[in-house]
C-alpha cells in the first residue's frame, strides 16, 4: 500500500481516534562476518508484520499474544518509541508517523504510554515529584513552582494517591508495588493525553491489587474518554476490561473483534485454541487441556502462507501456499483464516 | 501413614528489627499421587514453607517449631548429611524462573546427570543416559542433552528443570510457581505434563502459586495463606463452591471469570498485615468487610467443616452463612 511516494497526509477519520494501517517494524539481526563479505541479505526479525488496527475515541482495545507475538512492539511503534518500517499511523486523522518535529511533539502531548514494570520504569534516584512532572519540564506547559506541584498533586491524585502532597517527597523505594504503577499512571495522566498504550499495566501485580489498578484506568476513561490500546497476554482480562480484542501472533493480527465474541464465538484455530487453555477459578476438574503442539516458530523464518499453519490441526493445502487475508466473516468480526472464509463460503452456496 | 505431614510448622528470619514469622503455626498433609495447591498473595510465606520442607533457607531463616514429616520422619531435626540423601531423592523443587536456574555455561545434560551422580551414586556415563531418557519424558528429544540452557526457549527450560526434579524419582515434587513467568500456552503444557508424570509415578506434588484460576484444574486439593497462615483448605470443590473463608472468597472475586457477569471485581482493599509485629486477632480482620468485635480480640482457631474441609475464621458457619450457602461468590453486597 502507498509505497509509492504519493501518502496522503490527512483523511477523514470519522469516529476513529487513531488508525494503524499496515504497519510493519522489522528489526536487523546483526549478520555474521562470513554472510557481509559474502553479500548475503541481512536477518531480519519481523516483530511487526503488516497490522492493521483502529480505535474509537473512548474505546478500549486489547492487543492479545503469547510473548514475542509483537504485540509491545506495535504498541511502542504507534508511540514512535521504534521506528516502524513500513505503514502508516494516523491520529485525529493527522499522518503520525514520518510527521514533522512539530507535529510529533503534538503527538506526544497526547498519547501515552503505561509500561509494564513499576520496578523499572522509575528512576530510583530522582523523587515522585521529579519524575512525573518531567513531561512538563520538557514540554514547558508549567511557568511556576507551584503551578508544577499542583499538576503533579492533581495526577497524584487522580492516580489514587492521596493525599497527593505526601507522596511528593518520596522515592520509588518507599513505595509498594501497587503505589508504584499508580505513580507510572500518574505520569502519563499527567500530560492529559487522548490516547493510552497500556503494555501489561498489572501483570507484575498481586490479584487483590490488579483489580485497583483497572478500576482507576476505567475510571479515568469515564472521565476524560479517554482510548486505550491495551497489551496483555491475559485473554480474561482482555474480555473483562475491553471493548474489542485483537489477537496477535507472529506479528499478524489473526481474529479482530467484539470482545465478547472472540471470547465465546471466536473463529480462528488459535483463538479457539487460547480460549480452550484459558485458566478460569472454579472447579473444572482435573483433566488433560488440549494444548496446541510444539512451539511458536522463531520470527526471523519466512513461513509460506498462514503462520499459524504448523501448529493448526486443520492445516490444509491451501494454508501452505497462500496467506489469508484478514476478512470480515460477520460485520466487525475479522479473521484470518482459510477455513473460516470456506465455511462461509459454504453457508453462502447453501442458501 | 500420610507421605508429607507438616504440624504447626513456624519458620521465623531473624532480621535487625526482629523476627518475621513467614510461617506462623502452619498444617497441612499430602498423600501419595495427590496435588495440594498453596495460594496466597506475595509475602504470604507459601515460598517460605515450602523452602521449609527441603531445608532451603536461607541463613536468617530458622524453623522455630512444629514438625515436618516425610513418611514418619521428622524433617525439623535432620543433620546437613542426613538432609543431603532426602533433597532429590525424596523432595524436589521447581523452582520459579528457570531461565535463572540453570547453569549457563553447561550443557543441560550434564546439570541433570550431576543431580543423579551426586544424589543416586552412579557412574557418570549411566547418569548421561538417565538424563537422555528423563529429557524424553518431558518430551524433549534425548539428543538435545547435548545444547546449553541458551538454545532452549522458556517454556523448554522449564522442562528440563522438571527433567531434573524427576531424575532421582523423588516422592514429592514442590513446583514454586512453575508456570509464573511462561505463556498460556506453554503454562498449560507444563501443567498437562506435571498432571501427567503425577498420576504415572504417585507422586506428591505441591503447585505453589499466587494465580488461583490454574488450582481448579491442576490440583486436588488447595490451601489459601494469608500472613503466614493457612486460612482455608479444602478440595477444589470446597475452596471454589463452598467457600467459607471471607479472604478466600475476596481472593476468588479477584480474577475474571467469562461464565460471570463482566465486571470489574472488588479487588481486596488494604495490605497484608507487617510480619514483625503481629497483633492479636485474625490476621485478616483488618481488610475483612465482615468483621465483628471478636475477630479483633481473638485469634480464630483453624475447625473442620467438611470432610476434607478446615477454615480459621470465628464466622465461618454462624453469621457470615458462608458456608451454608453453595454458590460461593454470590452473598456478597
Amino acid at each position: 500500500m502507498n509505497s509509492s511516494g504519493n501518502i496522503p497526509e490527512e483523511k477523514n477519520s470519522g469516529n476513529n481516534l487513531l488508525e494503524v494501517r499496515n504497519l510493519k517494524v522489522y528489526f536487523d539481526l546483526k549478520a555474521k562476518l562470513t554472510d557481509n563479505l559474502l553479500g548475503k541479505e541481512k536477518e531480519q526479525v519481523k516483530a511487526v508484520d503488516g497490522i492493521s488496527l483502529s480505535i474509537e475515541k473512548g474505546e478500549i482495545l486489547s492487543l492479545v499474544g503469547e510473548s514475542g507475538s509483537g504485540k509491545t512492539t506495535t504498541g511502542k511503534a504507534i508511540l514512535q518509541l521504534v521506528h516502524s518500517t513500513e505503514g502508516e499511523i494516523f491520529f485525529e486523522g493527522k499522518r503520525v508517523n514520518r510527521s514533522d518535529k512539530n507535529g510529533m511533539k503534538q503527538f506526544r502531548q497526547k498519547a501515552q504510554m503505561i509500561f509494564q514494570d513499576p520496578y523499572q520504569a522509575l528512576n530510583p534516584r530522582e523523587i515522585i515529584l521529579d519524575i512525573i512532572a518531567e513531561p512538563l519540564d520538557v514540554n514547558h506547559l508549567v511557568q511556576s513552582g507551584k503551578e508544577r506541584e499542583t499538576r503533579v498533586v492533581e495526577a497524584l491524585e487522580q492516580a489514587g494517591l492521596t493525599p497527593g502532597s505526601d507522596f511528593l517527597y518520596r522515592y520509588p523505594y518507599e513505595l509498594s508495588g501497587g503505589q508504584r504503577q499508580r505513580v507510572v499512571i500518574a505520569g502519563a495522566m499527567v500530560m492529559n493525553p487522548d490516547f493510552v498504550v497500556a503494555d501489561e499495566p498489572v501483570s507484575m501485580l498481586d490479584a487483590s491489587i490488579r483489580t485497583g489498578i483497572l478500576k482507576l484506568m476505567m475510571k479515568i476513561r469515564e472521565e476524560r474518554q479517554l482510548s486505550y490500546l491495551f497489551i496483555t497476554h491475559d485473554l480474561s482480562l482482555a474480555w473483562l476490561i475491553s471493548n474489542r480484542i485483537a489477537i496477535m501472533y507472529l506479528g499478524s493480527i489473526l481474529e479482530l473483534g467484539d470482545a465478547e465474541d472472540i471470547i465465546k464465538k471466536g473463529l480462528h484455530p488459535y483463538t479457539k485454541a487460547l480460549t480452550r487453555i484459558m485458566p478460569t477459578p472454579g472447579v473444572t476438574g482435573v483433566g488433560e487441556k488440549v494444548t496446541l503442539p510444539g512451539e511458536t516458530p522463531s520470527p526471523v523464518e519466512t513461513i509460506a502462507g498462514c503462520k499459524f499453519r504448523m501448529r493448526c490441526a486443520q492445516a490444509m493445502e491451501l494454508c501452505s501456499r497462500r496467506r489469508p487475508e484478514l476478512a470480515e466473516i460477520s460485520p466487525g468480526h475479522f479473521v484470518a483464516c482459510h477455513l473460516c472464509n470456506k465455511i462461509e463460503e459454504e453457508c453462502c452456496n447453501a442458501e | 501413614m500420610k507421605l508429607l505431614e507438616i504440624k504447626n510448622l513456624k519458620t521465623y528470619f531473624a532480621i535487625s528489627k526482629g523476627n518475621l514469622k513467614a510461617v506462623d503455626g502452619v498444617s497441612f498433609d499430602l498423600d501419595y499421587g495427590e496435588a495440594l495447591g498453596i495460594v496466597g498473595e506475595s509475602g504470604c510465606g507459601k515460598t517460605t514453607a515450602a523452602l521449609s520442607i527441603a531445608r532451603l533457607l536461607p541463613k536468617e531463616g530458622k524453623i522455630k517449631g512444629g514438625e515436618i514429616l516425610l513418611e514418619g520422619r521428622d524433617l525439623t531435626g535432620m543433620s546437613e548429611t542426613e538432609l543431603c540423601r532426602i533433597r532429590w531423592n525424596d523432595v524436589a523443587i521447581i523452582f520459579q524462573g528457570a531461565m535463572n536456574s540453570l547453569n549457563p555455561v553447561m550443557c543441560i545434560g550434564d546439570q541433570i546427570a550431576e543431580a543423579i551422580v551426586l544424589h543416586k551414586g552412579c557412574r557418570r556415563k549411566e547418569a548421561l543416559e538417565k538424563a537422555e531418557r528423563m529429557l524424553e519424558l518431558v518430551e524433549i528429544p534425548g539428543e538435545r542433552s547435548r545444547n546449553y540452557p541458551h538454545e532452549f526457549s522458556g517454556g523448554m527450560k522449564q522442562r528440563v528443570m522438571i527433567a531434573m526434579a524427576l531424575a532421582c524419582s523423588p516422592k514429592i515434587i514442590i513446583g514454586d510457581e512453575p508456570t509464573t513467568a511462561l505463556d498460556v500456552m506453554v503454562q498449560a503444557q507444563i501443567l498437562n505434563l506435571l498432571a501427567k508424570l503425577r498420576r504415572e509415578f504417585n507422586m506428591g506434588l505441591i503447585l505453589i502459586t499466587h494465580d488461583l484460576s490454574i488450582l481448579g484444574e491442576s490440583c486436588d486439593r488447595i490451601a489459601v495463606m494469608y500472613a503466614g497462615k493457612i486460612v482455608e483448605t479444602g478440595t477444589v470443590k470446597d475452596i471454589f463452591e463452598r467457600t467459607a473463608h471471607p479472604y478466600t472468597e475476596r481472593l476468588i472475586g479477584c480474577f475474571p471469570n467469562i461464565h460471570k457477569d463482566k465486571r470489574i471485581p472488588e479487588g481486596i482493599p488494604g495490605v497484608p498485615p507487617n510480619l514483625l509485629d503481629t497483633k492479636e486477632g485474625c490476621r485478616f480482620a483488618p481488610r475483612c468487610t465482615k468483621k465483628k468485635a471478636l475477630c479483633e480480640s481473638r485469634e480464630p482457631k483453624t475447625e473442620q467443616i467438611g470432610e476434607n474441609h478446615f477454615v480459621a475464621c470465628h464466622f465461618a458457619l454462624g453469621d457470615h452463612g458462608a458456608y451454608s450457602s453453595v454458590t460461593g461468590g454470590e452473598h456478597e453486597q
